[in-house]
């Protein structure tokens, strides 16, 4: 690894030199803020918020694609770096709805975030605002035009993480916006609903349709792992009240801070009135809860009779994609080492 | 085909077609080179467009005739790729796309970057407002883009080209396609080229009229299917480029320059045009000029000789007031600056730019805030919509303008668009960003009496912004009710031979009236 030498902020580094200055500022505890920048895509350089000043040019140069060089100064919290990313915040906020009171993502959005650091406010302003248009074709999310700062996330997650590529800038200039194509709604596009893009949205322009209202400052994260099949992804559970109101992907994990439609939508079962707590036995015909151990009696029992009846071929046993590898290997493990059958399956053979 | 082919043909053709243009009357000679006939031409210097209007483009032959597939036959067969980068390395040839990059250099960093795969790109997506350079060289003259791609594709190591050429140029792509199958079918394009063992093939690619294609970048994602949108500079594309792969994207008239260097020597081309930008630049006169058209002219060239000795000056004998330079991305250049040589260095000095060639000419009449709205216009319709400054700042902007030339606007509104111009240009991503507020930049700091007369005074000096003007009729008038009988709205009054008078209510500025009126040697239509 060749390593180079520079100075950022008046600290002085050394680094890989395949990185860039953005990369080496944030390893040493350096924040430079950006709203389009994502490590596990390529460089777009589209919001510039990210820009610093680099001792040698004259112009300010963005830090997410500028690579490092030996004996660089770089300063990212100049006078003149703190005015740019002023008037690119007033800029967006110019053609941005002031309605943060009531916007589900107020807390979580890393404009309102950035412009109450940077203190720039909404202001009037008799020029242009980007025409309304809501797409909420899809059961999932809805995206809104209005709020979308275009930073290309959710564009880029689509085709190069998830590789489905429903989505992509729609025309030009001022009009752009994030589309699908010939504007025939997400419902109508590949869009597979996996609501990466919504996960990554720094605004509130992806929105899970969600019916629970949460501000994100109310929510206790618990991350734990979702249980709809193997992989193992790595969730975040918020919670309000003991009740899950929303699912974050995990960055720092297998899933690298994806998911599927199932782990990042399908939660309002588990407080939902009709799911199964305890096990249920029918008699005449009516299911009566009972307990754990209750139920491991009638199946021993049952167990018993049949295996002494017809043999072990009368058994067989399903199993579910939603259990670990582990539970799976157990379930088989008991059919085919106590119960003496081959008689087993798996949902996800099918 | 060899070279012996090559002359052949040459010695057949060459002399044929000199006597059909003589007899034409379209030509001279002047010791013995074929020059166009005409005052025109007289003070001009052609080498990118040394054939244009002289060959007939669909016949390949009639290239050959003028020295042509004699430089490529002379690199592939004499020359090493380390000698022909050298050779365009000491001509000092600079990119005529606009930016002005050593063409050498630039081949240079491609040819010492090792790869299985290279590209080389003809950038024919010429989109300046009033910039018709390239297509000419085009429709005209295509083998000399066929040649210079096959020698810079020699030079480093690519046997691939494509030519991203836009839609809007249908007569092009018709000129283009022949061209590149006539090649084929002499073996000057294709398999083991002069039996040198070099292949090369040429592809077209369809721009879909999007300006910001022009920018290296987005013109690659463009050719990889993607949106034309420019990419971060992370690295250079002549490392990484075209599909991930090394690839030289130059401007059509620096192809067509290549083969001369070639054929006359870097020394030769160097004793053209200035110390630091040798060699001739292709301009589109156009505008308020009494003679439009392209003019080839040596790097250095005064201003004020391109514009009166070759243009003829302002039409209808009107005074001219400042030219633009470099389409949108570039600036006014006002009277006083005339004598500046056109070069890239003074050009920039003086806060415009070379670009790719277009000097659009502006005489008294015309409204520097009206110009700058133009070319920013242009600008917000075509940014690409990546980039925050470029997309937003660009559309403020013009708002400002239109609020400047309808006489709304506060002096506070200049401050702003002061302001905006600087952000915009400081920290778009690409070229069309950084450049779009020239236009603002150069006419603030040349006209800003101007502005201030819009926004102060609600005046247009230039009597062009029709919010800012008022048509009356003076004492003068002599009733000949031509201006009556004209007005399209039915706003003036007036019985023959008694002065007639404007309702400014009903009047829409069409300016019909002034135009009519008889009266000598000062209208009665007055302007105010």
């Amino acid at each position: 690894m060749k390593t180079v030498k520079l100075t950022i902020d008046n600290k002085e580094i050394e680094v890989d030199s395949s990185l860039t200055v953005m990369q080496a500022a944030n390893s040493v505890g350096i924040k430079i803020p950006n709203l389009c920048y994502d490590e596990r895509l390529d460089i777009f350089g589209a919001c510039r918020m990210c820009v610093v000043e680099i001792e040698g040019s004259k112009k300010l140069q963005t830090s997410c694609s500028t690579k490092v060089r030996d004996g660089m100064v770089v300063h990212t919290k100049t006078e003149k770096v703190i005015q740019a990313r002023r008037e690119i915040l007033r800029l967006l906020l110019d053609n941005h709805p002031n309605d943060c009171l009531t916007c589900e993502k107020a807390g979580d959005c890393l404009l309102q975030d950035y412009a109450y650091e940077y203190d720039v406010k909404f202001r009037n302003h008799t020029g242009k605002i980007r025409d309304r248009y809501i797409d909420d074709s899809n059961p999932f999310y809805v995206y809104d035009a209005q709020k979308c700062i275009l930073c290309g996330l959710c564009v880029r997650v689509c085709s190069r993480l998830q590789v489905t590529g429903a989505i992509d800038f729609v025309n030009r200039g001022f009009d752009t916006i994030i589309g699908t194509p010939f504007n025939d709604g997400l419902i109508n596009s590949d869009c597979v609903s996996c609501g990466n893009c919504v996960s990554v949205c720094p605004t509130g322009a992806l929105m899970p349709k969600s019916k629970e209202k949460f501000r994100t400052w109310e929510v206790e994260k618990v991350k734990t792992t979702c249980t709809f099949c193997g992989v193992g992804c790595q969730i975040n559970l918020l919670t309000k009240d003991d009740k899950v109101v929303g699912v974050e992907p995990v960055k720092n994990a297998v899933n690298e801070g994806l998911l599927c439609v199932k782990g990042k939508f399908s939660f309002n079962f588990i407080n939902h009135p009709d799911r199964l707590n305890a096990p249920l036995l029918k008699e005449d015909g009516v299911f009566k809860e009972i307990s754990w151990d209750r139920a491991y009696e009638i199946i021993k029992e049952k167990v018993d009779k049949y295996m002494a009846e017809n043999g072990p071929d009368s058994f067989a046993g399903l199993s579910s994609a939603r259990c670990t590898n582990e539970e799976n290997y157990l379930f088989q493990k008991l059919f085919r080492a106590v119960l003496k059958t081959n008689n087993i399956d798996h949902c996800a053979r099918l | 085909m060899d070279k012996n082919r090559l002359i052949s043909i040459k010695e057949e053709k060459r002399a044929k077609i000199i006597e059909n243009l003589l007899q034409n009357d379209l030509i001279e000679l002047v010791e013995d080179k074929v020059v166009l006939k005409g005052d025109y031409y007289k003070n001009q210097l052609r080498i990118a467009l040394r054939n244009c209007d002289i060959i007939n483009p669909f016949d390949i032959e009639e290239y050959i005739a003028f020295d042509g597939y004699l430089a490529l036959h002379n690199v592939l067969t004499n020359l090493s790729q380390r000698e022909v980068v050298d050779i365009m390395k000491n001509s000092l040839l600079r990119g005529r796309g606009g930016a002005g990059f050593p063409t050498g250099k630039k081949w240079e960093e491609a040819f010492t970057f090792d790869a299985d795969q290279k590209y080389i790109i003809c950038n024919a997506d010429e989109g300046d407002p009033g910039a018709f350079m390239d297509r000419s060289i085009l429709e005209k003259d295509p083998h000399s883009v066929l040649e210079g791609m096959a020698i810079g594709g020699y030079a480093i190591g690519a046997n691939k080209g494509f030519i991203y050429v836009r839609a809007e140029y249908p007569q092009a792509v018709k000129t283009l396609k022949h061209a590149i199958e006539e090649a084929k079918t002499l073996g000057l394009l294709g398999k083991d080229i002069f039996k040198s063992g070099f292949d090369f093939d040429i592809e077209l690619r369809l721009g879909s009229g999007a300006f910001v294609c022009g920018e290296g970048t987005a013109l690659i994602e463009s050719i990889e299917g993607h949106r034309g949108m420019p990419r971060p500079k992370l690295q250079r594309t002549a490392h990484v480029g075209l599909w991930g792969k090394p690839t030289i994207i130059n401007n059509v008239e620096t192809f067509a320059n290549v083969a001369p260097i070639i054929l006359n020597g870097a020394e030769w081309f160097r004793s053209i045009g200035t110390e630091k930008s040798p060699g001739t630049k292709v301009f589109s006169l156009v505008g308020k000029i009494e003679n439009a058209g392209l003019v080839e002219v040596p790097m250095g060239t005064k201003l004020r000789d391109i514009v009166f000795d070759i243009g003829g000056g302002c039409q209808n004998n009107k005074e001219y007031k400042a030219v633009q330079t470099g389409g949108p991305s570039g600036g006014c250049i006002p009277k006083e600056y005339l004598d500046v040589a056109v070069d890239f260095e003074s050009l920039a000095s003086i806060g415009s730019i070379m670009g790719s060639g277009g000097m659009v000419v502006m005489d008294e009449n015309t409204c520097m805030m009206d110009i700058a709205k133009y070319f920013l216009e242009f600008s917000v319709d075509e940014s690409c919509g990546k980039c925050i400054p470029c997309r937003e700042g660009t559309r403020r902007m013009y708002e400002i303008l239109e609020l400047i030339t309808e006489g709304k606007a506060q002096m506070s509104d200049l401050e702003e668009l002061e302001n905006l111009a600087h952000v915009v240009s400081d920290t778009s991503l690409c070229g069309l960003g950084q450049t779009a507020p020239n236009p603002v930049i150069t006419t603030l700091k040349y006209y800003k009496d101007e502005y201030i007369a819009h926004i102060v005074d609600k005046k247009c000096p230039a009597k062009s912004c029709k919010p800012l003007i008022t048509y009356t009729i003076s004492d003068k008038c002599i009733g000949c009710t031509l201006c009556k009988k004209n007005c399209p709205v039915d706003a003036i009054q007036g019985e023959l031979k008694v002065k007639h008078s404007i309702d400014i209510e009903k009047c829409i500025k069409c300016g019909s009236c002034y135009e009519v009126c008889p009266v000598k040697p000062v209208k009665a239509v007055e302007i105010y």
